[in-house]
């Protein structure tokens, strides 16, 4: 969608991934799109690490003046930048990563106006990052548990590509399996 | 305007918390200002020598032709907790300072520069090691110190914001990048800093007062050309390279009139800005 809005050739997400200290390319849209994601490189490098870390947006023009940006990105890309836009993307305290968007053959250089609206988009989409990993962390946890923690997490899996009346049979037969587990408190209580 | 009196003894020159009839000598004003302060008057013929700008950053190239040599560098480490201030011999790692120091370098030629390394590899983003460097960097006493780059930690705000005002009351200008996207972060937001935003125009000595707080000054920071790793230069646009801009221009009339304090230098700025003073 950053995509659409400014024109781009490409555009893409860099997540933070806080263990390792890295970046990675978690989507990419556009041109030379597939061979990049799950690529990484150490979060402070690039123009990526440079919005990382100051927490400020940035502009670059010009890239095809460096050569060794120009021939990294050619071999990813398939084609050589002339310009990108990186914003960082803040959620509350934390940088979830960076979000950029390459290019544009038509006009000059992104402006300060483009450079708010990325910004404003990368607001919307760093809310929308926070809930992804936040699933994705409770669905990890689930997986490598093993034993029960796998099986819903298997369970879980089944459930979201199931349809409708399945769905709702299951769900019926969860509801049961919850009131047998549920602590004896009522038998207690009756006494 | 007032006149300059001899400078009055040491228990003179201690904070007063109140003025007694008899001591006027204690308030008397440095600095002779004229009717109409002028671009030639804040800062014609500054080159910045003599002061000492700190480039709060991820380092600095030293020896980059665009940064030439530095007067120090270290770098802030953090370990369970505990800061600690090393020589930096590392340099600059992610390119970032030296476009910073790069900037500041072709505004005021004559200041000397120092590196403090708080961001980029090793650093965990935690805040920590920009409190330490922010911390250190104030009692160095420097002139003026760049940030071009802001923290969201909540936690540091506070801590943050009494180093910004120490460092106001103790005469070293702190000038921070603002931030263009709606975000809580700091140190810009802070009244004791020289908070800074970019404007479009490509004249480096073009800026603007913004009577629209929080931001209080609009630089150049549109197509730049800034210093890029290897020894080269590459064109760039952000708030980042806009607040380069302000401490290069502090520099210079710092440099000029040492005397100033921040209020002062900052009532200068004002009365020198293109859309007060008509960029004269």
């Amino acid at each position: 969608m950053a995509r659409a809005i400014f024109g781009a050739r490409a555009s893409s997400v860099f997540l933070f991934d806080e263990e390792t200290d890295e970046l990675v390319f978690e989507a990419v849209a556009g041109e030379g799109a597939d061979e990049l994601v799950g690529r990484r490189f150490p979060s402070s490098t690039g123009v990526a690490g440079w919005v990382l870390v100051t927490r400020q947006p940035l502009v670059i023009d010009e890239l095809e003046s460096d050569p060794r940006f120009a021939r990294e990105a050619a071999e990813s890309t398939g084609f050589v930048p002339n310009g990108l836009m990186a914003v960082p993307l803040l959620h509350e305290e934390r940088a979830l990563g960076v979000l950029e968007v390459l290019d544009r053959p038509q006009q000059a250089a992104f402006t300060l106006e483009e450079m708010a609206l990325l910004g404003l988009f990368a607001n919307q989409a760093a809310i929308a990052l926070d809930l992804l990993q936040a699933a994705r962390g409770a669905r990890a946890v689930l997986e490598d548990e093993g034993g029960e923690g796998a099986a819903l997490a298997r369970f879980w899996a089944r459930l979201e590509d199931s349809p409708p009346e399945r769905r709702v049979a299951a769900q019926r037969l969860l509801e049961a399996v919850e009131t047998l587990l549920a602590p004896a408190r009522l038998e207690d209580d009756s006494l | 305007m007032a006149t300059q009196e001899p400078a009055p003894d040491a228990s003179e020159s201690l904070p007063a918390w109140s003025l007694p009839a008899d001591a006027g000598a204690r308030i008397s004003i440095g600095v002779d200002w004229p009717e109409r302060v002028t671009r030639e008057w804040a800062w014609g013929g500054s080159t910045g020598e003599g002061m000492r700008v700190c480039i709060l950053d991820s380092g600095v190239e030293p020896g980059h032709p665009k940064v030439g040599d530095l007067g120090g560098a270290i770098a802030v480490r953090v370990q369970d907790g505990e800061t600690s201030i090393d020589e930096d011999a590392e340099g600059d790692l992610c390119g970032h300072g030296t476009a910073c120091a790069g900037i500041v370098r072709s505004l005021a030629p004559g200041c000397t520069l120092h590196s403090v390394r708080v961001l980029g590899a090793g650093f965990k983003g935690s805040g920590l090691a920009l409190l330490g460097g922010l911390r250190w960097a104030v009692e160095q006493g420097f002139d003026v110190i760049n940030m071009s780059l802001s923290t969201t930690k909540r936690q540091f705000a506070e801590l943050l914001h009494e180093l910004a005002d120490s460092a106001y009351f103790r005469r070293t200008v702190l000038v921070a990048s603002a931030h263009n996207m709606p975000v809580e972060s700091y140190p810009w937001r802070f009244s004791s800093v020289i908070s800074v935003g970019s404007h479009e125009e490509p004249d480096p000595l073009t800026f603007y007062y913004n009577p629209n707080p929080p931001v209080e000054f609009f630089a150049r920071g549109v197509g730049v050309e800034i210093a890029w790793l290897g020894g080269g230069t590459i064109r760039s646009s952000g708030n980042s390279f806009a607040t380069p801009h302000m401490t290069g221009i502090c520099a210079l009339i710092l440099a000029k009139h040492p005397e100033l304090t921040p209020f002062q230098l900052k009532s200068v700025l004002y009365l020198t800005a293109n859309n007060v003073g008509g960029g004269t």
